[in-house]
């Protein structure tokens, strides 16, 4: 186990988290490798099927990133992203599939320390809860 | 069949050094799809884009990724590469090897396994990437400005000037606004009347001009370039074109009700122009207050007046005007006293606000510009100036800073020392700020020369001491408590958005902040531009602000309202929505989702439908979407879900 790496897939909104993550890389600031980022034009866009589908085939943690609350680039997507994630949420407890798995944050254009820092944690985090359990299903 | 083509840049070292960059050329040339990978030490140069436009005619490559920086640096450098030569741009992508892996990793081995995977996945999303082209939409170039304020004013003649036709809707029957209500203008001391009635005039008899006074904007549809607006002009009860404007009608009136325009400081009649300089110089009927509207009898006006103009059968109508582009200039209005329960909630007849005080001060104004107090019409001698009134006090009122008023109340204890020479003027204040041009000499020429005498500190309440106000306030800076008799005292309120404007902010579909205050696209770098496309904004709809601030963004509205037209057509991203009309249900979820009214349902074949100019191309309809009717281009599910796998598998 300690040996662990985590996989997490990243939506990042292109506004805000995408360009925070691209801020992070200005400054040098190192972070845990275990991030995948995807790009989409706006946290409200992420589809929780999109979220479930990265559980489903094996992602040990899912991050999404918005605009601050009420800097949404599209007026307000970043909070549909929150009302569909926290419905999400409730449904995957229900699943057993691990509704701690899914990190959102709010994350600036000029935050990349905020940034890096949350992929710290979050990859530290998804290390302590262990391997996604569905990749367990395929072995059985 | 994919025909990709993979760039990988060294970028000197800052992606050479944590990333094989060799070895990642070396791993994805073998990837399904890929039918070349190279690197080169910098893709962004001369030769390193001369080499891509080869590359793509030799091998005939219908995609092509370049591993290099962000997209924010070089997305539209390489993909107006790969147009150059034929492909086309939505056809290349970037992968991020530089800002999200090489820089922030500094395990070559971890580094390069991770810009393998960004690469991979970025070729997956190209391969389902669809050829768009950008949409164009014609511009009907024609501005309609809303509110006839010195920001309206100066953006409809810079409009008009340019030679593009304006609308210009105002909701009072004259155009001039607030500036026109003023005493003099700070630092110079202009009289607003002499500076502002010249552009008044010019704004009614400019030919590009379409002046719509006593008018309101009820419906506006469409988008940019091609708006739709629907206005209504109030009956004024006055046939405008048979009036000649003499003033009979308003003489003979026997109704007399607080003049809006003199800060109810004295009456006016129910029939009534807004001020002698008024633009245009004609009146209207105030239906709430007419004894004929309102009791059936009277008529005078229509007895007297000999052009027969009086038309009291008059109804609202409406008219509707196609316009490219929208100026919203609507201005501000004070916070109301009565909501300021410490210095009398407006109970106090001498406790006045700053604009009654312009009009108190004004030579045109009732008084003839010798202040008369309005309770007994006494010349005041103690006036005591109050500022920060509900602004800089985030528990109570408004957090903001009003920006006028530490200006105005300096201005106007200099105009009243002037025509009061013994009287006596007291400013209570938190902070100075005078940061203008002039504006700090002209604070301390108040100081020095007409002995004004600043207090910095709070006045905690205001009340009734005979035919005084008593004020109880402190002096922060000797720690004394002070107490005034005053004769007069003026509230410099805050300064809020007009009344009405979050209602038309949302027929416009443009936002507005917490207190109403319409919100620029960039606080810093568009900050006359509405997020919504072909919406301007001038003046203190956006933010209080002072006279010259205010003209300065309304040129900037126009200006940039004249580069949109200076263009024949308009290029939209097309990174939109679309509808796969096969399979949408018609649930209309996507409608209720979309931030920018740009789905509608159509209701004889039930499906939903994507004004394609107005999308922003957010996404948010496509997560929406139950049935997968609705797709992102470019960004479809079955991209997003072949990338996702591309990480995990």
């Amino acid at each position: 186990m300690d040996n662990f790496e985590p996989k997490i897939v990243g939506f990042l909104c292109n506004w805000c988290t995408y360009a925070g993550a691209d801020t992070a890389g200005t400054l040098r600031i190192q972070y845990p490798p275990n991030i995948r980022p995807i790009r989409v034009m706006c946290s409200g866009s992420v589809d929780p099927a999109y979220v479930l589908w990265a559980l489903l085939r094996g992602a040990d943690g899912v991050f999404i990133g918005g605009c601050r609350p009420g800097d949404c680039h599209y007026v307000n997507g970043n909070y549909k992203m929150r009302r569909r994630v926290t419905v999400l949420r409730s449904i995957l407890k229900t699943l057993g599939l691990g509704d701690n798995r899914i990190w959102v944050k709010w994350v600036s254009t000029s935050e990349g320390k905020i940034y890096a820092n949350t992929m710290s944690k979050m990859t530290a985090y998804i290390k302590e809860l262990g391997p996604n359990p569905i990749n367990k299903y395929w072995s059985i | 069949m994919n025909r990709i083509g993979v760039f990988v840049c060294h970028c000197g070292l800052n992606i050479a050094q944590t990333v094989d960059v060799e070895k990642l050329a070396n791993i994805i040339s073998d990837y399904p799809g890929v039918v070349y990978a190279t690197n080169y030490i910098y893709m962004c140069s001369d030769p390193g884009q001369d080499m891509i436009k080869e590359i793509v005619k030799e091998k005939k490559l219908n995609g092509v990724v370049v591993a290099c920086c962000s997209p924010t640096m070089h997305e539209t450098t390489f993909r107006n590469t790969v147009a150059s030569v034929g492909l086309n741009p939505y056809r290349c992508e970037i992968a991020n090897i530089r800002e999200q892996c090489s820089w922030v990793h500094k395990d070559k081995k971890i580094a390069t396994e991770k810009a393998v995977e960004i690469v991979k996945a970025t070729i997956e999303k190209l391969k389902l990437d669809k050829s768009l082209i950008p949409l164009s939409v014609p511009i009907t170039k024609r501005a309609l400005v809303i509110g006839g304020g010195i920001a309206g004013i100066q953006a409809s003649l810079d409009i008009a000037d340019s030679g593009y036709e304006v609308v210009l809707v105002e909701r009072n029957q004259s155009i001039g606004g607030h500036m026109l209500q003023l005493s003099e203008t700070f630092p110079t001391l202009d009289c607003p009347q002499c500076i502002a009635t010249p552009k008044m005039v010019q704004v009614g008899q400019h030919p590009k001009i379409k002046l719509l006074a006593y008018s309101e904007v009820e419906e506006v549809s469409g988008y940019v370039g091609n708006f739709k607006v629907k206005i209504r002009r109030k009956a004024s009860f006055v046939d405008w074109n048979k009036c000649t404007g003499c003033g009979l009608c308003v003489e003979k009136c026997p109704v007399r009700v607080p003049s809006e325009f003199n800060e109810l400081l004295v009456k006016r009649k129910a029939i009534y122009t807004l001020f002698p300089q008024a633009v245009p110089n004609k009146p209207v009927i105030d239906s709430n207050n007419c004894l004929y509207l309102t009791k059936g009898k009277c008529r005078a006006c229509e007895k007297n007046c000999l052009a027969k103009a009086i038309d009291f059968n008059q109804k609202d109508t409406f008219v509707e005007e196609d316009v490219g582009a929208i100026v919203v200039a609507t201005g501000y209005d004070l916070m109301d006293k009565a909501e300021i329960g410490e210095y009398g909630a407006g109970k106090y007849k001498d406790v006045i606000n700053g604009l009654q005080m312009e009009r108190l001060l004004c030579p045109s104004g009732p008084t003839e510009g010798i202040p008369h107090r309005p309770s007994d019409g006494k010349i005041p001698k103690e006036i005591v100036f109050i500022q920060c009134v509900g602004s800089r006090d985030p528990e109570h009122y408004y957090p903001y800073c009003s920006k006028v008023c530490c200006m105005y109340v300096v201005k106007q204890a200099m105009l009243y020392k002037n025509v009061v020479p013994d009287g006596q003027a007291y400013v209570f204040y938190m902070d100075i700020r005078c940061d203008g041009k002039g504006y700090e000499e002209f604070l301390q020429k108040g100081m020095e020369e007409n002995k004004i005498l600043y207090l910095r500190g709070r006045v905690s309440k205001l009340f009734k001491d005979g035919d005084k106000i008593k004020v109880w306030g402190a002096d922060t800076l000797t720690g004394r408590k002070i107490e005034i008799s005053a004769d007069m005292v003026v509230l410099a309120m805050a300064v809020v958005p007009s009344k009405g404007v979050k209602e038309l902010a949302r027929k416009l579909r443009i936002t507005a902040d917490d207190y109403g205050f319409l919100t620029e696209a960039h606080p810093k770098l568009r900050p006359v531009e509405s997020l919504t496309a072909g919406y301007f904004l001038a003046g203190a709809a956006q933010g209080p602000k002072d006279i010259p601030d205010v003209v300065a963004q309304a040129s900037g509205a126009a200006s940039k309202v004249d580069s949109l037209f200076s263009q024949d057509v308009l290029y939209h991203e097309p990174i939109i929505a679309s509808v796969d009309e096969e399979v949408c249900v018609g649930c209309g979820n996507c409608v209720d989702v979309c931030a920018y009214d740009a789905i509608e349902l159509d209701l004889r074949t039930k499906k939903a439908k994507v004004n394609s100019a107005v999308c922003e191309g957010c996404g948010a309809c496509c997560a929406a979407c139950p049935s997968g009717a609705m797709q992102h281009n470019n960004f479809s599910k079955r991209q997003i879900f072949e990338m996702v796998d591309a990480f995990v598998r």
